[in-house]
């Protein structure tokens, strides 16, 4: 019961961090049709962009965790939006209307780059970062066993639900948001309202890396440390969270990315912690297989 | 003069759509373009907009050589369209189609634009919160139209506004072209299969047949045409064969 009750909080840990990103995906496929297969790479990026700001921020002295925390997720923020826009330029935009498999050959190109250049300058190995928040909250006892709940698994939840709910204003209430969805039905006569719709898609590019930035650096203060391989699989799970709620769905990307993360906990603690990523992968085929729209999607309408 | 075609030919691939097209359209005017189906009518109301874009000719707006802008700052020169097929917004609610159509509007405008639109399309209001897409096809008509006028438009582009409407909304349609354009001096370029309609309305008409004008006069000359009453009169909506 105590066991459960951890993986419970540490599984909507990792859902909340897998939705953010998953967002970023759904997003883009909502508007072009297409998965941006670079945007795995933005949570890598902006987890070694917050390892290197901690190490600067540390030694110039720099003690105070908001603030420490709130300069490297704006460093985060602008850097991978400027990604995130470059990849539309260069890997999307040229090839539209070309076959779809064009682009994304060009986007998973651009993604190679970027790891190797990432690869280069920082080095292969697991970089770890000074404790930014260290500590938490033990709920309970049973057993000899602790439920903690700790204070970086508490901000990952604050911060994730605050940007959730920002999120969701900005695309239902706000102009932006119209212009986002009305993109999504129908390009063509969104442009002959006189919008500007290549900004449109850009701003989209850019928002999802932004949400994506966030949650690498949160992540890396949840872990501690930052590999390749983690960025690598948490940008495949978070797809499969956009895939299980409903590629194009954005309450879909947050549902997804709950339940991936809860399925991870659960099947780490219960089933096999070695092989708990055999469990997201047999998900996206599964999902692939029986019910493609996924939970929350439209069933796919061939786009005109 | 408000809007100039001057041998305006267009493409789909290998597809010759128009063939050196030549229309004007002056200030205050119905100019009504009548025509079998494919004739090329909608790819002219298209190819004002780039989409597809003039492959050889000129297109000029008040004076302004439109040709080689981008789509959505050819709207912004003060041009909205009704396009064939309506094309709102499924999945958004009335209002927030309307709210699409006057993001060119100044703010400050919407409140009043919504309440001349309200006034004009009772229909709209009582289903303001409602998905688009639940809307009747006539409904949808009204709603495309109300659309393309929230942005205070110099020039209306409507797309076969009556097809496969009750004859109820067809005359509310032609009502509103007649209204819009004398009491409010609106320009209006209508495209129509509905040519009896149509040339009773304009003040100037054109005929285009495989992607040609072959014949143009006021609306009462070319009603009176025994060549258009034969085509487009008489034997109704019938399609284009081979010539
Ligand atoms: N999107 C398109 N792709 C290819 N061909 C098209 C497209 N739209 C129209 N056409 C072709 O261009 C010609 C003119 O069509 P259109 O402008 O729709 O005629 P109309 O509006 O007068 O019925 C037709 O031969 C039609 O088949
Ligand atoms: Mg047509």
């Amino acid at each position: 019961m105590a066991l459960a009750l951890q993986q419970l909080i540490n599984g909507l840990t990792l859902g909340a961090v897998y939705g953010l990103i998953a967002i970023g995906y759904t997003m883009v496929y909502g508007i072009i049709g297409m998965i941006n297969f670079a945007h795995g790479d933005i949570y890598m990026v902006s987890a070694f962009i917050a390892v290197t700001v901690f190490t600067i921020l540390a030694t110039f002295g720099v003690s105070s965790v908001p603030l420490a925390l709130l300069l490297v997720l704006i460093v985060a923020v602008l850097f991978t939006s400027v990604y995130g826009w470059a990849v539309e330029r260069i890997a999307y935009r040229p090839l539209r209307g070309a076959t779809r498999l064009a682009p994304l050959i060009s986007a998973i190109g651009m993604s190679i780059f970027l790891q190797n250049m990432v690869q280069l300058t920082q080095g292969a190995r697991v970089k770890p970062i000074p404790p930014v928040l260290v500590g938490g909250i033990d709920l309970l006892t049973v057993d000899g066993f602790t439920v903690r709940l700790a204070y970086t698994q508490i901000l990952i939840v604050l911060v994730t639900v605050a940007l959730m709910s920002g999120f969701t204003y900005l695309i239902t209430k706000t102009s932006f948001g119209r212009q986002q969805r009305s993109c999504e039905q129908d390009r063509t006569m969104t442009a002959l309202l006189g919008i500007n719709v290549d900004r449109t898609i850009s701003l989209t590019f850019m928002l999802g890396a932004a949400l994506a930035a966030v949650a690498g650096v949160m992540v890396t203060v949840y872990y501690g440390v930052v590999d390749f391989y983690i960025g690598f699989v948490a940008g495949i799970k978070a797809f499969t969270a956009a895939v299980l709620g409903g590629i194009g769905s954005l309450p879909g990307a947050m549902l997804g990315g709950l339940l991936i993360g809860l399925i991870e906990a659960f099947w780490a603690a219960y089933l096999s912690a070695e092989y708990k990523d055999v469990a997201t992968f047999s998900i996206l085929i599964l999902v692939l297989m029986f019910r493609p729209s996924g939970l929350l999607g439209r069933p796919e309408v061939e786009k005109v | 003069m408000m809007l100039q075609l001057s041998g305006v030919h267009a493409h789909y691939g290998s597809i010759h759509a128009l063939h050196g097209v030549d229309v004007a359209v002056q200030v205050g005017e119905v100019v009504t373009l009548i025509g079998a189906n494919g004739a090329g009518k909608s790819t002219l109301m298209m190819s004002i907009f780039g989409q597809p874009r003039a492959s050889a000719g000129r297109i000029v707006f008040d004076g302004e050589d439109i040709t080689a802008l981008p789509t959505h700052e050819i709207a912004r020169r003060g041009i909205s369209l009704v396009p064939e097929g309506r094309r709102i917004f499924p999945r958004m609610t009335v209002i927030e189609n309307l709210q699409m159509g006057a993001v060119l509007g100044e703010e400050m405008n919407f409140a009043v634009d919504l309440k001349r639109m309200y006034a004009l399309f009772p229909i709209l209001e009582e289903r303001c919160t409602q998905s688009a897409g639940t809307l009747s096809g006539g409904e949808q008509q009204m709603l495309a139209i109300a659309r393309a006028l929230m942005s205070r438009p110099q020039l209306l582009l409507l797309d076969e506004p009556s097809l496969g409407l009750a004859p109820l909304y067809i005359k509310k349609i032609f009502q509103i072209v007649r209204e819009l354009n004398r009491e409010h001096g609106m320009t209006i370029l209508l495209v129509e299969q509905n040519a009896h309609h149509a040339l009773r309305v304009a003040h100037r008409a054109y005929v285009l047949q495989h992607g040609e004008i072959i014949l143009s006069g006021t609306g009462s000359e070319l009603l009176a045409s025994p060549e258009v009453r034969a085509a487009y009169l008489e034997a109704g909506q019938k399609t284009e064969t081979a010539a």
